[in-house]
């Protein structure tokens, strides 16, 4: 009986088909967006979790200057020396590596290109700290790093700006007033969280940078990587504890620098997504609710211009809940050809706005069961009412119906 | 339907119908109607029986009363050996679904349904299988003169085919009793023969008790026995045939 109240749903749908297409219009553009915003979603959230995991496990970054805020300024506190470095390896423990970390801005020059960027200059844990993998040829090496030898490993924007499709390795760049080997090219690592450029980084020994850049002994960042699993929030106790000493701040002082959990930055930011995500998908999910009071809408003309068939249908013996089943039906077979409808617009959608916005795309089929399954379940709640009214009509007073 | 409703139904009782004192009364207090007055009647197996009247007469009701779409406000109304006063609303249904047929004055056959699927579709609700109801519904279209033209829909059928059609539909549950409404009411005199000689024929030949309401005399004379109804009583009963 039921499989014939399908067909019947059905042949009723394909009799009527501009106007079944009508009414669930609102159904099929309440799932294509709830579907789509969350796919989206789903794209942006994941997008920095894969950033989170490309900086490496857990970094701190401890930086000079008062706390962040309004109205702070890094101007009075000093900068860090190498020995800090040399310290915090020795005096705490659960550490993965420790790197000095200087940055200035210069403008690269190689044959008749230039290119302006950043240069830092730190160790060789710096790559193994930024999960930093090579392309082509190698990082510096301890000989380098001591003597601050004139060599730099390029990422890979650099190198598009530089070298087009010349081989980097080994050419020399103008940095300034002296000329610097490449040697090392860096494997992409796409845009960070924050939407900047990774690639667009210069690498060259510590040393190097300070001698012949900045000219001064200044350290500006120390990044440390803990061990997998090792505690945060006790390593930055000890850090903040050591730092205060080696600085001599007395205790009703302020710190005069920051300490920043790189992973923690990157948590609240894909849970802002994620939390925009929800936020998206119900607003679309008033418009699927919409979409439900139209199936109700037209499924109560339906009911009044079919007077007349549902007379004769219980003229001839149909049970009230058997007309209540095939309204019923007839709304939840239109609203889940609705649904199907809105999925294969959204798959459609989210593939193309993922493209356009640069997001990852990826097929979430718990989002895309439960708003098809929330259409079907609008269908037969707004197609209760007007089937209802279709049960309880009297077959006499129906069929005199002009 | 394997109810005690079914077995009563179905056993052989001479009568199809059985009316006693029925009444039926619309409204209360002041301003209550009361189309039906009285009335008693007993209809056979087989027979062709006409309920002629003017309008206001009570017919509508009557048929109405003999169709379980409507019970009696006081009387007895026995279908064979089933009291329906007392059946609720599903039971009623269930009664119409396999003993009664309908054919009202409009055919209303379902829009741009073909017309085998529109005979076929009493069967649906009896919950018979596809190859029974393709069978069933062919032979009554055949039996109606259609069988040609199953695929059409109402709108590609004639006045007069389409209220074959709805006999169709109504003898295609094979009913112990076929009603119909003023069938001819809404088709010229030489279609209105063809209806009518359709009906006879069927009545004859496949023993389909038939009680026909109509206001047409010339109707009227193709049943065994026609009952005058006024003002909610029986005014009087002849056989034409016998008359004749």
């Amino acid at each position: 009986m039921l499989w014939n109240t399908v067909l019947l749903a059905f042949r009723s749908i394909r009799r009527n088909l501009v106007r079944s297409m009508l009414t669930v219009l609102g159904i099929v553009i309440g799932v294509a967006a709830v579907v789509t915003m969350v796919t989206l979603g789903n794209g942006a959230t994941r997008s920095v979790s894969e950033q989170v995991a490309s900086l490496g496990s857990n970094l701190l970054m401890v930086m000079p200057g008062q706390r962040l805020g309004p109205g702070r300024s890094s101007a009075g506190a000093p900068a860090f020396k190498i020995a800090d470095v040399a310290a915090i390896e020795g005096q705490i423990s659960s550490l993965k590596a420790v790197a000095p970390s200087t940055s200035t801005g210069v403008t690269l020059v190689h044959q008749a290109r230039n290119w302006a960027t950043s240069v830092t200059g730190s160790s060789q844990t710096y790559f193994g700290i930024g999960n930093w993998k090579l392309a082509a040829g190698r990082i510096f090496n301890d000989a380098e790093e001591k003597a601050g030898k004139a060599v730099c490993v390029i990422g890979e924007t650099v190198r598009r700006e530089l070298f087009g499709h010349e081989n980097p390795i080994d050419a020399r760049l103008r940095v300034k007033q002296f000329s610097c080997t490449v040697i090392g090219l860096l494997q992409s690592k796409g845009q960070s969280a924050m939407g900047s450029d990774q690639d667009n980084i210069v690498v060259m020994p510590l040393r190097t940078v300070q001698r012949r850049l900045t000219g001064n002994q200044d350290v500006g960042v120390l990044l440390v990587s803990l061990k997998d699993g090792g505690s945060s929030d006790k390593v930055q106790d000890q850090l903040v504890q050591l730092m205060r000493e080696r600085r001599r701040i007395a205790e009703n002082e302020e710190d005069n620098f920051n300490v920043l959990d790189t992973k923690q930055i990157a948590q609240t930011l894909s849970g802002t997504t994620r939390v925009m995500t929800m936020l998206l998908g119900a607003v679309a999910a008033v418009s699927l609710l919409v979409g439900g009071i139209g199936i109700m809408n037209i499924m109560l003309v339906s009911v009044t211009e079919r007077t007349r068939e549902i007379g004769l249908r219980l003229a001839i013996g149909a049970l009230e809940h058997e007309v209540l089943l095939q309204f019923l039906v007839e709304a939840a077979v239109l609203s889940s050809l609705g649904g199907v409808a809105g999925l294969v617009i959204a798959a459609v959608a989210s593939i193309g706005l993922a493209r356009v916005i640069q997001v990852p795309w990826t097929f979430d089929p718990q989002i895309n069961v439960l708003a098809f399954l929330f259409a079907a379940a609008i269908g037969v709640l707004f197609g209760s009412f007007p089937a209802r009214r279709a049960a309880r009509l009297d077959p006499i007073e129906a069929l005199r119906h002009e | 339907m394997p109810s005690p409703l079914h077995s009563e139904a179905s056993a052989t009782a001479s009568h199809v119908v059985t009316l006693e004192g029925v009444t039926r009364t619309y409204g209360s207090g002041p301003n209550a109607f009361r189309a039906l007055k009285g009335v008693d009647l007993v209809i056979d197996e087989g027979e062709f029986v006409a309920i002629m009247g003017p309008s206001g007469s009570g017919k509508s009701t009557m048929m109405n009363i003999l169709g379980c779409l409507d019970v009696p406000t006081s009387g007895t109304y026995r279908f064979r050996d089933v009291s329906v006063r007392t059946l609720d609303r599903n039971r009623r249904a269930l009664l119409r679904r396999h003993f009664l047929g309908f054919v009202f004055q409009g055919s209303n056959l379902l829009a741009r349904t073909s017309a085998l699927e529109n005979v076929e579709l009493p069967l649906l609700y009896r919950g018979e299988t596809v190859e029974r109801r393709r069978a069933a519904a062919r032979a009554a279209l055949d039996a109606v003169g259609l069988a040609a033209w199953e695929r059409h829909t109402a709108a590609e059928l004639s006045g007069g085919q389409q209220q074959r059609v709805a006999i169709a539909r109504a003898i295609v549950t094979r009913p112990a009793l076929l009603l119909a409404d003023e069938p001819t009411g809404n088709l010229d005199s030489e279609r209105s023969q063809e209806i009518m000689d359709l009906l006879t024929a069927l009545n004859r030949d496949q023993g389909i008790s038939i009680a026909m309401v109509t206001h047409e005399r010339d109707m009227a004379e193709y049943a065994n026995r026609v009952v005058h109804l006024l003002d909610g009583r029986i005014a009087g009963m002849i056989c034409p045939r016998e008359t004749a």
